[in-house]
């Protein structure tokens, strides 16, 4: 099961990665564990420079903006 | 919905074939636009020649022009955002000798996407790789206020001078504003967490983006901006017409506001707590110049509304003690009032 966080301090953008992310997943019937990572911090710990961020497994797949659908369906079929 | 999607799967396979044929058609488009707007002015039941049919055959050029004119900006600009992205840019300020780097970093604002909730990881992304303080305040200063949408509206209704002329006080002030700022030496007005981070180098990632992939950027740049201002734009138009049609035209641009010395400050002072986005404000304006107020007035209004957002203080307050935010403020403040006040006695 793959392990998805979503980085950003509450603003709309962040808001609605973590529904495409759910969207997506419920679509292609991939298991996965969504959180929400708002603590400053914490996000900063990762590295990024612009929220929303997504983290994969430990690893940081993209940061800035919204990422397409397609780009979130590409992470889930690189498995 | 289907031909949208055909589209874009043709800017994919024959990206450049995609950007000369669009750019083709934007530019036939853009010639058409006076002559639609007069044919869709006389199907109307109204005397061309009233005051009426100057506001709508306004109405109906503007609207389009603008449109198509901020679709254009931003798709360029966001292929040129997928290339500077906040990691280059960092990567391209880090450790350079201040002064020639507040330039850099003002420049680099304006071709760098960002958005005022990524201010806090990337002043701290900044401050780690060893972008100098001062340095990364001029980035901070110019990005949200020297952008696009502002430019090109700017541009599309008041003309290139003006345009040209906010960007160019713009950069000048984050540049002077940020270096004064590196010079007052407060890094130990950081919060202390965040002086306690570790130093990283600044790396620029995964760059292995594709002609293609850019467009697609461009796409994504449009819809999220243009979907998000166009009411704002429609509105502001829609001022504009209304002033446009009952107003003489030199009243328009009329620079000699007949404002007393507080004016300025008093634009500056109301604009700092007030925030919207960069098309938001343009109806303001609109409205602020067809009253009489002077341009310098007006800019330096502007530019404190979409520069110095109390949203975006109130983010940053994380990571800045409150010395070094009020000094930050005043700082900018001060610098657009100064532009204000330039400007009013100078033209």
């Amino acid at each position: 099961m793959k392990n998805i966080k979503v980085l950003g301090s509450g603003c709309a953008n962040c808001k609605t990665t973590v529904r495409l992310i759910d969207e997506v997943a419920k679509e292609y019937g991939v298991d996965i564990q969504l959180e929400k990572v708002e603590a400053i911090k914490d996000i900063v710990s990762y590295g990024v420079l612009s929220t929303p961020g997504v983290v994969i497994d430990g690893q940081v797949v993209h940061s800035g903006g919204i990422p397409s659908k397609n780009k979130i369906k590409q992470w889930f079929m690189q498995s | 919905m289907k031909a949208v999607s055909a589209v874009k799967t043709f800017s994919q396979k024959q990206p450049l074939l995609f950007l000369f044929i669009a750019g083709a058609v934007w530019l036939a488009l853009y010639q058409l636009l006076i002559p639609l707007s007069e044919s869709l002015v006389s199907a109307l039941p109204i005397n061309r020649n009233s005051h009426l049919g100057d506001a709508f055959q306004f109405f109906f050029y503007d609207t389009p022009k603008v449109l198509m004119l901020l679709t254009c900006i931003v798709f360029v600009m966001g292929m040129i955002n997928s290339y500077f992205t906040p990691e280059r840019t960092r990567a391209l300020l880090a450790k350079r000798g201040e002064g020639a780097a507040n330039v850099m970093a003002a420049c680099l604002g304006i071709v760098t996407p960002f958005c005022s909730c990524s201010a806090v990881p990337l002043f701290i992304g900044f401050v780690q790789a060893s972008v100098p303080l001062g340095v990364t305040f001029s980035f901070l200063i110019s990005a949200p206020m020297v952008n696009e949408v502002a430019l090109t509206l700017l541009f599309g209704l008041f003309g290139w001078k003006i345009a040209l002329l906010y960007m160019c006080l713009g950069l000048a002030v984050a540049i002077v504003a940020g270096w004064i700022i590196g010079r007052l030496k407060m890094e130990n007005h950081l919060e202390d967490w965040v002086r306690d981070m570790p130093q990283t180098t600044a790396y620029i990632g995964d760059d292995a983006l594709t002609l293609a992939d850019r467009i697609s950027s461009g796409f994504s740049a449009v819809r999220d901006i243009v979907g998000k201002v166009w009411p704002y734009i429609l509105a502001g138009i829609a001022i504009g017409a209304g002033i446009h049609g009952y107003v003489p035209e030199d009243f328009m641009v009329s620079f000699m506001g007949k404002d007393a010395w507080w004016s300025v400050p008093l634009a500056v002072v109301i604009g700092v707590p007030m925030y919207t986005n960069a098309a938001g404000v343009i109806p303001i304006v609109q409205a602020l110049l067809a009253k009489g107020a002077a341009l310098g007035t007006v800019l330096a209004f502007m530019m404190s509304v979409i520069g110095l957002s109390l949203p975006e203080t109130i983010i940053l307050r994380k990571v800045l003690k409150l010395r070094l935010i009020a000094t930050f403020i005043g700082v900018v403040a001060c610098g657009i009032m100064l532009v204000g006040y330039v400007f009013n006695t100078f033209l």
